[in-house]
């Protein structure tokens, strides 16, 4: 990988359009410039990184944490888990919307990255419950908030050609934090059993030099012409007018269009966990992993996540995005199927990790490549919310589906919906499946 | 800021961050060090005649040498030094000859799992639980075994609040299968099979157990008597958790939900008298009980408080009547199980 080291995107050599209409030969022409990606983007994805290290690191020994240390009831650990993910989809879309109108999504970002990293500090003094929920609630709005304006600050610093490359990168960056935080937490309590508040200091460490290097390197861009400045900056002065921000733009047909593709498919996408589930029911190996499935699919999410948006630049962001739904499918399948060795569970969670790869950061770069500048930070964060809202819904009608007719099934009858509802979705974005520019939203 | 000052301030940022969790890090090894060498707080003796004569088995929380091992003191001196063997685990029941243990080993990755120990020590089955366990109870002639764990992991959220309980055979670990797939009645009628968990078993002999179900998305909790030939589940009760039956078989102690919800619950110890179907709330312990509750004998109750340094516990007696106040019965101690010949 090719990392440039400017922090300014790079002149277009071509427009878009002329560019989508140029005729494609295969290797050379997608070669030009594809590979590289910005320092921005670069330095965001570190810390992105560090910041995963640092969350993640705490994730991953809460439930011991809060029942075998804490000695409370692990009803409650269900109410931090159901909190954790409720928060953050909820506050996504101010984050977005205030990147916006400020044109200031690195500071958004910022003050994103800094709550959770303040918070930290809470959790070395933490002594009830309450104040351990307050401390997560805390980080999660953190993550809320810096979410949208991190991808607009990605898009802002990519070409149009390499976006979902950029994506690529920084959800890899970004991943490896999730695999390595666990890790260092295990390690931590391995040496120090009951060693959790020196996995709190590390994960505050983390959390400090993420924020640090996001203050200090990752540019401050600026997605908008710069707007005249009254030259007397005294209070007489009436303030400068409000940079457009138009919701139009979110709610026209092409965004119009991806929003619903993407809360379609969401409806589908019932939850890495009753995947896990399904596998632990049927195979010792899952079983005996099961606490750990997640990171088979973080791993495989981290390994494809550059060559699934690299192709995205190629063919068509909404393309990758509407049949990397296939990997669901056949991680849906295989976990259907009735077998029960060791290659079921591993190809399930390796398309599992194909899915992630193909639809995280390509539909952020299919947002924002259906969004104007200055609404990237909202459609980013619509987008997200959409998914995270249908995602859960989709999760609890599934519960629903399981407990009245059975595992297989409802597996069954999930995938028979995916398999119609991916070729309909592909005519739905079907003017936009190619696109890799800026479109012009109307 | 040129570049150069940059790097400088992430490169001292970065060695104050690391070296303070290198130094906290030490620190609390050193502590930890301390504390595993130092004498136990607690009085022990040698292991050796552990598991003679009626005793508590208990999981030993006292600081220093012996933390988190199975240690066991005489039914009629529980204050008395305590003998600690060389098991460690979280939860533990026992019968007579055997140790049901659920741990949490830690790892570069860690695991759960359920053993089954002889009093020797020797391992005799072993079997993957799903996340942090929680309750473990043999059957009365100790023939079967039933442990409920918490599922758990990361990124589970969609599946909220889940438990998995299952009962085995204790002499080859075969399991009964998933209580969420056997025939659930409540109030008579056969239960929709929605979003159900179960917990806290407690057997009255080889065939008949109680425990709970929790139906998760409406809140409600009910005391099931469960048949094991039949694979059914029958209501008994409502708002019951972690029942645990007396040794003459006649009421059901548990906890209840009297306020709250979520992180703020408040679980009263109850009894529940079989024939009369009278309930007890024993709210002379004003504090929220969270511990399947454990018969020292037909009046007395045993359950485990956590007390203020973390990762300790005392056990607790209270009297069935209700009309005495609590008091600790085991310092340092948690899980409690009373075998008596």
């Amino acid at each position: 990988m090719y990392i440039s080291f400017t922090n300014k995107p790079k002149q277009q050599s071509a427009t878009p359009d002329a560019d989508a209409a140029a005729p494609r030969t295969p290797g050379g022409n997608a070669r030009r410039g594809v590979r590289s990606v910005s320092a921005a983007v670069f330095s965001f994805g570190i810390v992105s990184m560090l910041t995963d290290i640092s969350s993640e690191s705490i994730t991953a020994v809460l439930p011991l944490y809060v029942t075998a240390y804490l000695g409370l009831s692990t009803i409650a650990y269900g109410f931090i888990d159901g909190l954790y993910q409720g928060v953050s989809a909820v506050v996504r879309i101010a984050g977005g919307y205030t990147s916006d109108r400020l044109d200031q999504p690195k500071w958004v970002a910022f003050v994103g990255y800094a709550v959770a990293a303040v918070a930290r500090v809470g959790l070395l003094f933490v002594t009830g419950f309450g104040a351990l929920v307050a401390v997560l609630t805390a980080d999660r709005i953190g993550k809320g908030i810096r979410t949208a304006p991190r991808d607009a600050v990605i898009t802002a610093s990519s070409r149009s050609d390499n976006l979902g490359t950029s994506f690529g990168v920084h959800r890899t960056l970004d991943n490896i934090g999730a695999a390595v935080g666990p890790l260092i937490a295990f390690i931590i309590l391995l040496l120090i059993p009951n060693g959790y508040s020196t996995i709190f200091v590390a994960s505050l460490a983390f959390a400090v030099i993420g924020v640090t290097i996001l203050g200090l390197f990752v540019p401050n861009v600026r997605t908008r012409e710069p707007l005249m400045k009254p030259k007397d900056a005294a209070a007489s002065t009436p303030r400068a007018p409000r940079p457009k921000f138009d919701w139009g733009v979110i709610t026209a047909r092409p965004m119009r269009r991806v929003l619903a593709a993407a809360g379609i498919l969401g409806l589908l996408t019932i939850g890495d966990g009753f995947v896990y589930l399904v596998l632990q029911a049927r195979s010792d190996f899952a079983a005996q992993w099961f606490p750990l499935l997640y990171v088979g699919t973080n791993i495989a999410f981290l390994a494809l996540a550059i060559p699934l948006g690299r192709l995205s630049d190629r063919i068509g962001r909404a393309r990758v995005f509407v049949f990397g739904h296939a990997g669901l499918l056949a991680a849906y399948v295989v976990a259907a199927l009735p077998i029960a060795d060791i290659a079921a569970t591993v190809m399930c969670l390796a398309f599992l990790g194909a899915f992630y790869a193909a639809t995280d950061g390509v539909l952020a770069a299919l947002a924002a490549q259906l969004t104007t500048p200055e609404t990237h930070g909202t459609g980013i964060a619509a987008a997200q919310t959409v998914v995270a809202v249908t995602r859960f819904l989709s999760a609890t009608g599934f519960g629903i589906l399981w407990y009245a007719l059975g595992r297989e099934t409802s597996m069954w009858i999930v995938s028979g919906l995916l398999v119609v509802a991916i070729p309909l979705i592909a005519l739905l974005l079907r003017p936009y499946l190619a696109a890799r520019g800026r479109e012009e939203a109307a | 800021m040129s570049a150069r000052v940059k790097w400088l301030v992430i490169a001292l940022v970065s060695l104050l961050a690391l070296g303070t969790t290198a130094g906290a890090g030490v620190y609390a090894w050193v502590q930890y060090q301390a504390r595993q060498n130092a004498p136990s707080q607690a009085q022990t003796v040698a292991p050796t005649d552990w598991a003679r004569g009626d005793r508590i088995v208990f999981r030993n929380t006292a600081s220093g040498q012996g933390y988190g091992l199975v240690a066991s003191v005489p039914l009629d001196d529980p204050t008395g030094a305590r003998a600690v063997t060389g098991i460690a685990c979280d939860r533990v029941d026992a019968t007579e000859t055997e140790i049901s243990c659920l741990r949490s080993e830690r790892g570069i990755t860690p695991t759960y799992n359920a053993r089954i120990f002889d009093n020797t020590g020797t391992q005799l089955q072993e079997w993957p639980l799903p996340g942090v366990p929680s309750r473990t109870r043999f059957s009365p002639d100790g023939s079967l075994v039933a442990s409920t764990s918490f599922v758990t992991g990361h990124a589970y959220a969609s599946l909220g609040f889940s438990t998995s309980t299952a009962i085995r055979k204790t002499s080859d670990g075969s399991s009964f299968g998933n209580l969420e797939d056997w025939k659930l009645y409540i109030g008579g009628k056969v239960s929709a099979p929605l979003d159900r968990n179960f917990w806290g078993v407690t057997f009255v002999d080889d065939n008949t157990f109680y425990a709970t179900v929790g139906m998760t998305t409406i809140g409600v909790t009910y005391l099931v008597k469960g048949d094991i030939k039949a694979k059914t589940l029958t209501s008994v009760l409502k708002t019951v958790e972690c029942p645990s039956l007396s040794p003459d078989g006649t009421r059901i102690a548990f906890k209840r939900v009297v306020s709250g919800a979520g992180p703020t619950v408040h679980w009263t110890p109850a009894i529940y008298d079989i024939a009369t179907k009278k309930v007890t709330v024993l709210d002379i312990e004003t504090r929220s009980v969270d511990d399947q509750i454990e018969w020292l004998d037909d009046d007395t109750l045993l359950y485990g408080v956590p007390n203020s340094s973390p990762g300790d516990s005392d056990i607790w007696e209270l009297k069935a009547d209700g009309k005495t106040k609590p008091s600790i019965f085991i310092h340092h101690a948690w899980s409690p199980a009373v075998v008596q010949q």
